[in-house]
């Protein structure tokens, strides 16, 4: 499990923590079952404060990403893969909409932002 | 009981100087960091703490306690690293440690030799030959080796060198990974907090500015630099303290007033707790 902390990052770190586990989870370098580190030891290896750490994992229970069993530790959720992949497409969705209205701002036809993303495919 | 300190509108006045009804309170598990310029009162409200000092008003309550009526066990229970050294300056360290160790009554030896071997403490040395920063170290190594529930350090990186101080964080990492311990630290180094502390309580002019999660803190501010032409009377009165210089100026401002920003081109930046302190002791 490899997190990295940008202290030039403009995200603040609990933000950088949770994306990249909510990735090695859609990845699968997580799976389901899972034992996650506590919040203190996760504190102490990445040497941040305990509520950062906190605050990351309760982001990811609300998502549905995580479950916590008290006395027990944090796990990663049995969430079916259907579920993670409308959480993928619903990210590239975004994007997309982003690249369309940056389009339409430039005066770009569809064809020609089609064609764009046919050279960027291949 | 999850508050292992609470402070309510405690009050303190020397000539010259007064702790004005001082509020903040800390949860068992956690690290706080207690900050301020010099002569804010974070030593006279830790030497309040510890009933070193008496208070004029206000109530201190340690593990739901009476810090005064109930003193010799709240202290069995503290351990504490003041800024000065306080120890029998003729005495070596083993000594010293034995007119300790019977005042607490979960004094732990074993713990005690480890901390002076990671410290690099030799028991025969006298303590008048100590530099301040061993002498520091003597006083944690006392601190930490009593099984302390909270532990109260006043300044305890000041005499210290950047690679111990780093040790010295590992160490109060540690100590909170039982989820039972809880830690004051009081300090104007603020790169020693910037990433440990869960919670800040900033001091100034023996008033609380603010006591609150470090991340929400950091969050609800934001520097912003830009063009001195900006800066309009009316723009100036947003800001929390302005530094202004030929080429331009840096400012501390509150996120919901960041948007007054919005037709200029400036620079954001999240602010480091240094630049708060700087900022929000000037704008007093």
């Amino acid at each position: 499990m490899k997190i990295i902390i940008r202290n030039s990052s403009p995200d603040p770190i609990y933000k950088q923590i949770s994306d990249q586990l909510r990735g090695l989870m859609i990845t699968g370098e997580l799976k389901a079952g899972d034992v996650l580190p506590s919040i203190r030891n996760l504190a102490k290896e990445l040497r941040i404060s305990v509520i950062t750490t906190k605050r990351s994992y309760e982001d990811l229970e609300r998502e549905g990403f995580l479950e916590t069993v008290g006395g027990k530790g944090t796990f990663v959720a049995h969430q079916n893969k259907e579920f993670l992949k409308e959480q993928k497409l619903k990210v590239i969705e975004t994007k997309l909409i982003e690249a369309v209205d940056e389009a339409r701002m430039l005066g770009l036809k569809k064809k020609e932002l089609k064609e764009m993303l046919d050279v960027l495919y291949e | 009981m999850n508050k292992i300190l609470e402070i309510n509108n405690v009050e303190k006045s020397f000539e010259g100087f007064k702790l004005d009804k001082i509020n903040f309170s800390l949860n068992k598990g956690y690290i706080m960091g207690f900050i301020g310029p010099n002569g804010a009162g974070k030593t006279t409200t830790i030497r309040l703490i510890m009933n070193l000092l008496k208070k004029n008003s206000g109530d201190i309550k340690i593990f739901g306690m009476d810090n005064v009526a109930d003193e010799v066990t709240i202290k069995d229970r503290i351990g504490f690293v003041y800024e000065e050294s306080y120890f029998y300056e003729h005495l070596t360290i083993k000594k010293m440690k034995e007119i300790i160790s019977p005042f607490y009554s979960r004094w732990d030896d074993e713990k005690f030799d480890e901390y002076c071997d990671i410290f690099g403490l030799l028991p025969k040395k006298k303590i008048k030959d100590l530099s301040k920063g061993t002498k520091m170290k003597f006083s944690l190594a006392v601190a930490l080796s009593h099984h302390a529930e909270l532990l109260i350090l006043d300044e305890p990186t000041s005499g210290l060198d950047p690679v111990f101080r780093d040790k010295l964080m590992d160490i109060l990492r540690e100590e909170i990974q039982d989820e039972n311990k809880s830690i004051l630290f009081s300090t104007h180094i603020t790169s020693d907090l910037e990433k440990i502390a869960d919670y800040i309580t900033f001091i100034n002019d023996g008033k609380i500015v603010f006591s609150d999660q470090k991340d929400i803190l950091l969050e609800n501010y934001k520097i912003v630099k830009g063009d001195t032409k900006i800066l309009s009377a009316e723009i100036k009165n947003q800001l929390l303290g302005v530094k202004e210089n030929k080429f331009g100026f840096e400012a501390l401002c509150n996120v919901e007033k960041h948007s007054i920003f919005s037709q200029f081109d400036i620079v954001t930046e999240k602010p480091s707790l240094e630049q708060m302190m700087v900022y929000l002791s000037n704008k007093m």
